[in-house]
């Protein structure tokens, strides 16, 4: 029994109240402003949320950066990708200017390799490969292989997987059955064991390996597809399309498709980096693109050869690659939750 | 629950048909042919189809091929080790690459869980951001890049292990894929463990069991983490499939004797046997995985199961 607590003359309980029992739930002399805002359209609002996650711009502006230098970089020299200076093979990377400060001055294991050579005008951003190429330029036209790689395959993904969950979905029964039977047998072959397959069949090229990306790639997308079809096609607005005698092609296209877009657009941006990684995958292996093209995976791979004599000539590669699977992780994880704060379970 | 199993291994076994049936279409249709020495006339070339049955109409072959492989034979190498059969060359490549893959599981299970138990119980603290980071990090980065990185710094740089796989010193020869290959799995368990623990830690059973004034360790173990760990169960199996993806790589650049490596030399070489056994056992690993982990769905989650069935 507290002190607060007293039997009366009956005997039952009572309480007392002490002036500290109850405290105000706001404070008495802060003002309470009531913030109004103005009515935002849904497009403004996905910006916002946008914008507000850090993370996510700091992505969006290491893509745009890279896709820039992607487009330019390769003629930002005199170089070409598969031009051969035999005599400059192997140099460590100098950049003028910088290399006043101790950093990308040359200097390999000791010695100015430039200078050692009598080449004092000469410069390779990034050093140059053991065949005596310009990796500046191999990596920016590697970066932009691989972007394109990358770009095609999820389009081409979103298309017949947004075509084959639209129709699943939305005719329902024993379509859907057979369909979705279907996609369950495809998605059961591993990813690695299709792409290597048809890596291995298809005559080396960037082609090629659009297809084998493309082959398992869809499935994801006719799933996030064929699911909010079934969520969107009982609702009131499609029956009121109905009743007015709209036919199928239009209820999908017109009226369904443009609900999903927004999913569509956040799946493709996850599928990228996934693209971009299998394309890296499949160089590695030795079935990439043909010897002297580049992308980032097959630059990798010829670097790996030489990594414990002439590390520098994988750093650059690796480093974009890695910069660009981060950021499009970034990207897309603040468009998701920009766009559809309640998608971050799926 | 026997109706949803027995639909799933009949699913499975399907899958498994299908993939054979294409992977030997495939394999029949590739350009190179396994006697690709010179010297070899038409007569021999014809003699040596017969002995291993390649004249023989394509259904027959394939058959013949399903039929082997059920008994596990996958006939002999052409190539890398001629004449060996190519499941004693598996027998002896499979052990190291489930070890591997196994460990890399283990390890990442085990921090992942507890760098996501800190981020959650620390949120919003300088905790929790360095272990987003982290898991950020490891779902972006491949993890080729970084066992390239090890091999250079630590293997090569510091010497601490061997770079290319040593067979006289076999566990040490494993730590480095073992932490490069741990690493995605590490930021998929982090970042799915704190997401699910901040929800159950949300929840109203957690708030009565705080209200009875249970003492803080005691609910995290009795109450959080038995509700998370369910969870957790579920996001393994699609991990473990990425690790045989990961693991061809790796095997590759640690020179390891498994069964990645076999296949990156089998598809070089135009190794048939080999080419069908390693994508067949890849198949074949990847299905029963997914198939344990469905099954494991529905006995642990009903309303899975219901979902499934009314499909």
């Amino acid at each position: 029994m507290s002190a607060n607590e007293r039997l009366d003359a009956k005997g039952y309980g009572t309480y007392e109240f002490a002036s500290d029992d109850f405290t105000f739930a706001y404070d008495e002399n802060e003002k309470i402003i009531y913030k109004s805002y103005t009515a935002s359209s849904y497009l403004a609002d996905v910006l916002h949320a946008f914008l507000k996650n850090k993370g996510a711009v700091i992505g969006f502006i290491v893509i745009v950066i890279i896709a820039i230098l992607a487009l330019v970089g390769p003629m930002m020299n005199e170089h070409t990708y598969k031009s051969i200076i035999i005599e400059h093979a192997s140099l460590v990377p100098r950049v003028p200017f910088l290399e006043n400060f101790g950093i990308f001055d040359g200097v390999y294991k000791g010695s100015n390799q430039y200078l050692d050579k009598g080449f004092t005008d000469i410069y390779y951003w990034f050093g140059s490969d053991p065949q005596g190429r310009d990796i500046w330029t191999r990596v920016w036209e590697g970066t932009r292989i691989s972007l394109i790689i990358a770009f095609t395959a999820v389009c081409i993904d979103i298309f017949i997987g947004m075509i084959y969950g639209l129709i699943s979905g939305y005719f329902g029964g024993k379509v859907d059955m057979v369909m979705q039977r279907f996609a369950e047998i495809l998605n059961g072959i591993p990813t690695l064991v299709v792409v290597t397959l048809l890596g291995l069949i298809l005559p080396r090229g960037v082609t090629s390996i659009i297809f084998a990306l493309m082959i398992t790639g869809w499935i994801g997308m006719s799933r996030i597809a064929r699911a909010q079809v079934l969520k969107l096609k009982e609702q009131e607005f499609i029956l009121a399309s109905k009743t007015l005698g709209a036919q199928h092609f239009r209820i999908i296209f017109k009226d369904i498709l443009p609900n999903i877009f927004g999913q569509i657009i956040i799946m493709s941006m996850f599928s990228i980096p996934n693209a971009i990684f299998t394309e890296a995958f499949l160089s590695f292996v030795g079935l990439g693109v043909p010897a002297p093209m580049a992308s980032l995976g097959s630059l990798i791979s010829e670097g790996y050869k030489s990594l414990t004599t002439y590390p520098h000539v994988i750093v650059a590669p690796i480093v974009v690659l890695a910069l660009l699977m981060l950021s499009f992780n970034l990207f897309a994880d603040g468009l998701r939750d920009a766009f559809d704060p309640k998608m971050k379970q799926m | 629950m026997g109706k949803y199993i027995t639909k799933r291994v009949l699913i499975a076994i399907f899958t498994l048909l299908v993939i054979l049936f294409v992977l030997f279409v495939m394999l029949d249709k590739m350009p190179g042919s396994p006697f690709n020495d010179e010297k070899l006339t038409a007569d021999q070339l014809a003699l040596l189809n017969a002995k291993y049955g390649l004249d023989q109409p394509f259904m027959i072959r394939f058959i013949n091929y399903v039929k082997c492989v059920i008994k596990f034979d996958f006939g002999v190498s052409y190539n890398i080790q001629k004449n060996l059969a190519v499941s004693s060359m598996l027998a002896t490549r499979l052990p190291i690459s489930i070890q591997i893959g196994l460990q890399a599981m283990v390890v990442g299970t085990i921090i992942g869980m507890l760098l996501g138990i800190i981020a959650a119980l620390k949120r919003n603290t300088w905790i929790d951001t360095l272990c987003t980071g982290i898991s950020v990090l490891g779902v972006s980065v491949p993890s080729y890049v970084i066992a390239l990185g090890l091999a250079y710094f630590v293997g090569f740089k510091l010497g601490w292990f061997p770079i290319l796989y040593n067979a006289s010193k076999p566990f040490i020869s494993t730590i480095m894929p073992t932490m490069a290959l741990s690493l995605s799995p590490i930021a998929n368990i982090a970042r799915f463990t704190r997401s699910e623990m901040i929800e159950v830690l949300n929840s109203d059973y957690v708030l009565l069991a705080q209200s009875k004034g249970i003492k803080q360790y005691k609910l995290i173990i009795n109450h959080v983490l038995r509700n998370t760990l369910i969870s957790i169960i579920t996001v393994m199996g699609p991990l473990l499939v990425g690790l045989l993806t990961g693991s061809m790589v790796i095997e590759k650049i640690f020179s390891i004797p498994g069964l990645g490596y076999l296949m990156v030399q089998a598809i070089q070489n135009n190794d048939y046997n080999v080419v069908m056994a390693c994508a067949f056992i890849y198949s074949f690993l990847y299905i029963f995985v997914m198939l344990i982990v469905d099954i494991l769905y529905g006995i642990i989650d009903p309303r899975i199961r219901v979902a499934k069935e009314g499909e």
